[in-house]
């Protein structure tokens, strides 16, 4: 074996074409052998075959503008069907000179989530417990009215995205409390409260929405005193809101098992009470490293709020197919589908996208 | 195949002007480096330096893309025949073990021997409680990886790569995600190994195990070979400059 | 024991038991008497929910109990894999309902298990195309409520297929129109039966194969194509033995007559638009499962494999598969009672399955909300909990052996 000493420094060397740049990409990834060749070409035939139809359909030969069905008359999508309903869509048969109110609720929404989801703005405690508590005082005034001057609007009025978007937010505002006292619950050292706990999450959970629904919606009545009345829309909330605290529950307790024991030691070391310890060192952890398991239930949340058109409730899909049963619009279904499909996929894949950043970000300060 | 291995029967890697990238990122400069049967050779340098990356060319888990590989008198090439034949001759572990989580360890040691070689299951088994009383933990065998430190994991894992009678050995920093007590009964195993007269390739920079057993020492950098010699040489008189500043950074500690 | 010299007390005094602190410091009796009044309290709301109940049920006079059970139903129902006709009573509803729902069910965890672990694979192909398309697919699929979906096939895509009279056919047999997929139905004759046990011999054969070529292996390490031996003998014994029994199968092939079809069997198109719903929708999520399953397994369990000179598909299936499954059958598992439950939602479309037609139909003809709410509810919970007593199983026997 012979010493070497190299005198000489070799330069970095920017890697030849073969194996990078675009040529080399597609090579590696698209024609990496005969077989991958054909696959590649065959679905780029068939993703040409079916998305340009559809294109043109959707786009360039639809009717985008316009009063009636008859201005309908390019063969392609008729997407005046969405134009002409879209304040149904929207807020249902909501009254038109009130429509406002709505979009102020929506406005102040979308700050509130806003200040919370973007990490510069400052005065986050205070931003929550407005979204947690004032907000849904101011909402319920604006929307349901009643005071301050506003005319009173019925709930039975409510509809499309409004009445989704009610039903969902105020379906995890409501189940958080009682989730959490689940999940607390669920944890505690006292068989009989945990037991309790245990078969509440367990039956919600076993149990599909649907038949909660009808529960509430059949039960619900039977459960109350005579003479005592409650909407439609109050007892598919109620039947939401418990079946929701036991997903939420679940939810926390993963948060709460995800807490080193030392911190529960450290609380107890430092004379805090349970609920002090709880309250200020434990739950503010967990709920921290449950956010991204919030907003996914939420998103399970959102899509199942559609279920309420099974008890007559018109939420956004159930106005979107009223529209299109009726005589003058009848034969728009696919249109119709496809425009709630897109509304609801926006909401719940931003969603998700939001809760995947939250889980990443809460890793790498982990 | 035969006939290649009888031509060269001293060289047993060997490789010419080997390049690889990254990405934008050269790793791999024209590195030339030829390994006799039964030298043992220690490579160290400062971590992202490719010696990494060049051991693992030896047995194709990278890719090279220039220049050549010949391993056994194999090529190292896309032909899948030449790549199953080398890896079955050349054993590998792991900095962190990969030992197999769902197997017993007499399980984990058994698999390649029967699946790859088509080895009976009891002549299986006696070898590798052979192996294991070498790197002695032969009680342990019917244990799981889970149950055992990393310093047993390890041995583990060397037993595991000698089942398949591997006539040369590359080590992967074995001992870097071990605790320090754990060190010690590794590198014996890798000591007893040396001196029974296997080929080996060590990625590490344990100087001990260096100066006992290597027969030279390559330091890296920056994806080249800047110095080789003799592990005194090297350790007592390095040559390069770099070789001296990298040499006073882990003996400074 | 303490030394005495250091204690502050004399050592007769010295006590193994600690003073007891005052009834209302002393943690234990707290949670005790804080239980008891939890109980309490619970028994109060359930006590006030049950006599309301009982008064409510009393002002519409509906008498409480199964009783109702027993009368004759009187509607029909337009699927049922049991005799049913309306003369049936209402405890037949039930059955006819629960068997609906376990069909789709059945069904549709199998198609979502094909389809999603193919896409699962899919997502992991080396081509750049098929991972994307897999990718949009995942996206859209789960982002989009399960039950704006069945709607989608059912009132948007099937009305699209042409009437009876103008079927899309298939060489003569089967035949995809607006009232749903009519295809032949199989008439079996006596002698069939020897195809059916051939087929149960073929099995165990099989099963004996693959015992043999294991020890086999063990023994002398020969290795022996089990798989293709073994799918070679589950065909094609049952088929020698249906050949050499003279054919006895016959079909009854569907036919035109007026506006509708006679013979054959006719899937009814509220099965077909529930089934391809949930199918697609419960996939998405099973190649989620399959794909974070398998990447679960750590690039180094592969090379350490690789190192040993396992090949890629060896490697796959002793190495990768068997960790990857610890991951996936969980979830997997979770999946499908979702879509146990997810076959609820056949009642927006008509479906009849056990909601449409017993808490549905059978409720409103009888008025007995609280017993059948309570029959359906009892159902969903005993296929939960079988389900979460196979997973709590299922992970106990397979937990990794750690320290």
């Amino acid at each position: 074996m012979q010493a070497f000493i190299t005198r000489e420094t070799l330069p970095s060397l920017p890697p030849p074409n073969t194996i990078k740049g675009p040529m080399a990409w597609m090579r590696q990834n698209l024609f990496s052998s005969v077989g991958n060749t054909i696959v590649t070409v065959v679905i780029v035939l068939a993703i040409l075959s079916a998305l340009i139809p559809f294109i043109n359909w959707a786009f360039i030969k639809a009717d985008w503008i316009g009063t009636s069905r008859e201005d309908c008359t390019s063969g392609g999508a008729c997407w005046v069907f969405v134009y002409v309903h879209l304040k149904l869509f929207m807020v249902g048969l909501y009254p038109e000179s009130e429509v406002w109110r709505t979009l102020l609720v929506g406005a102040i929404l979308v700050v509130t989530l806003a200040g919370l989801m973007i990490k510069a703005v400052p005065f986050k405690k205070y931003i929550q417990i407005f979204a947690i508590i004032v907000f849904p005082v101011i909402a319920f005034i604006l929307l349901s009215g009643d005071s301050f001057g506003l005319p009173h609007v019925e709930t039975n009025f409510w509809g499309g995205l409004l009445l989704t978007l009610v039903i969902a937010i105020v379906g995890i505002v409501a189940a958080f409390p009682l989730g959490i006292l689940l999940a607390l619950g669920r944890r505690s050292s006292m068989p009989i409260v945990k037991a309790i706990c245990v078969v509440f999450i367990e039956v919600w959970r076993g149990v599909p929405l649907i038949t909660v629904l009808f529960m509430s919606s059949v039960m619900l009545p039977l459960f109350l005193p005579e003479g005592m009345e409650i909407n439609k829309l109050l007892r598919a909330l109620v039947g939401i809101t418990l079946f929701q605290s036991a997903y939420l529950a679940e939810v926390v307790r993963s948060g709460l098992q995800a807490i080193p024991k030392g911190q529960y030691e450290a609380a107890n070391a430092l004379g805090l009470t349970y609920w002090q310890g709880m309250y200020k060192v434990i739950l503010p952890q967990a709920l921290k490293i449950v956010i991204p398991g919030i907003v996914n239930s939420f998103i399970s949340l959102f899509k199942d709020t559609s279920l309420v058109l099974i008890i007559g409730l018109f939420d956004l899909l159930a106005t979107i197919q009223g529209a299109f049963a009726s005589p003058k619009w009848l034969g728009y279904a696919i249109e119709g589908y496809l425009f709630a499909a897109l509304v609801y996929w926006i909401f719940c894949f931003s969603m998700s996208r939001y809760s995947q950043h939250v889980e990443r970000s809460l890793k790498t300060t982990h | 195949m035969e006939t290649a291995t009888q031509t060269k029967p001293e060289i047993a890697v060997s490789l010419r002007d080997v390049n690889k990238w990254y990405g934008e990122f050269h790793v791999l400069k024209n590195v030339n480096l030829d390994v006799e049967r039964g030298q043992r050779i220690v490579i160290c340098g400062p971590s992202g330096s490719g010696k990494s990356t060049m051991i693992r060319c030896i047995n194709r888990l990278e890719e090279h893309q220039a220049g050549q590989i010949i391993v056994d008198g194999i090529e190292l090439n896309n032909d899948l025949k030449n790549i199953d034949q080398i890896r079955r001759e050349v054993g590998m572990v792991f900095q962190h073990f990969n030992l197999f989580p769902h197997l017993t360890v007499l399980e984990n040691c058994c698999l390649a021997p029967m699946w790859v070689r088509k080895i009976p299951r009891k002549e299986a088994e006696a070898t590798a409680m052979e192996y294991l009383e070498r790197v002695k933990i032969p009680h342990q065998a019917k244990k799981f990886p889970g149950q055992l430190s990393g310093g047993q994991q390890q041995r583990v894992a060397i037993a595991r790569s000698l089942c398949m009678k591997p006539r040369i050995m590359l080590f992967d920093e074995p001992t870097s995600a071990l605790d320090p007590e754990m060190i010690k009964e590794v590198l014996d195993t890798m000591i007893e190994l040396a001196e029974s007269g296997m080929t080996m390739l060590c990625v590490t920079h344990e100087m001990g195990f260096a100066k006992t057993v290597a027969d030279s020492v390559i330091f890296m950098d920056a994806g080249q070979i800047i110095e080789m010699n003799t592990p005194d040489e090297f350790f007592n008189h390095p040559q390069h400059e770099r070789s001296k500043l990298f040499l006073s950074q882990i003996l400074g500690h | 024991m303490a030394d005495p010299n250091l204690s502050a007390t004399p050592p007769q005094t010295l006590s193994t038991v600690p003073s007891k602190p005052s009834f209302w410091n002393d943690p234990q009796k707290r949670a005790l008497v804080f239980q008891i009044l939890l109980v309490i309290g619970i028994g109060l709301l359930l006590w006030f929910i049950f006599s309301n109940t009982l008064h409510n049920l009393d002002k519409r006079g509906i008498k409480t109990g199964f009783d109702f059970l027993d009368r004759p139903a009187g509607f029909g129902i337009t699927q049922t894999l049991i005799p049913y006709t309306e003369a049936s009573t209402f405890g037949r509803t039930f059955l006819v309902g629960l068997l609906n729902t376990l069909l789709v069910a059945g069904l549709g965890i199998i198609f979502a298990t094909m389809l999603g672990f193919s896409v699962g694979v899919a997502r992991l192909s080396k081509n750049w195309l098929i991972s994307r398309i897999a990718l949009v697919f995942i996206e859209t699929i789960r982002n989009i409520p399960p039950l704006l979906q069945i709607l989608f096939w059912y009132r948007a895509i099937l009305p699209l297929l042409p009437g009876p009279k103008d079927s899309i056919s298939l060489a003569e047999l089967f035949y995809l129109h607006k009232r749903g997929l009519t295809l032949p139905s199989p008439l079996f004759e006596p002698a069939f039966i020897w195809t059916f046990w051939a087929f149960i011999a073929a099995l165990v054969l099989a099963f004996i194969i693959g015992r043999w070529a294991k020890a086999r292996r063990e023994k002398t390490g020969e290795q022996f194509p089990v798989l293709w031996t073994a799918v070679g003998v589950i065909i094609g014994v049952p088929l020698i033995t249906f050949f050499l029994t003279g054919s006895p199968l016959n079909w009854d092939v569907p036919a035109l007559s007026g506006f509708n079809f006679r013979g054959g069997l006719t899937v009814i198109p509220e099965l077909t638009a529930l089934l391809l719903a949930l199918s697609i929708y419960t996939a998405a999520f099973i190649a989620e499962i399959v794909r974070s399953g398998i990447q679960s397994v750590s690039k180094g369990q592969s090379e350490a494999a690789a190192s040993l000179g396992l090949r890629p598909n060896r490697t796959l299936q002793l190495v990768v598969i068997p960790q990857a499954m610890r991951v996936i059958i969980p979830q997997l598992t979770s999946q499908y009672l979702n879509l146990t439950k997810n076959t609820s939602l056949g009642v927006a479309i008509g479906y009849p399955d056990l909601v449409n037609v017993f808490a549905g139909t059978t409720l409103n003809q009888t008025g007995q909300a609280v017993e059948i709410i309570f029959m359906t509810m009892l159902v969903y919970l005993a296929i939960s909990l079988t389900i979460s007593m196979f997973m709590n199983w299922y992970n106990k026997r397979m937990a990794l052996v750690e320290r």
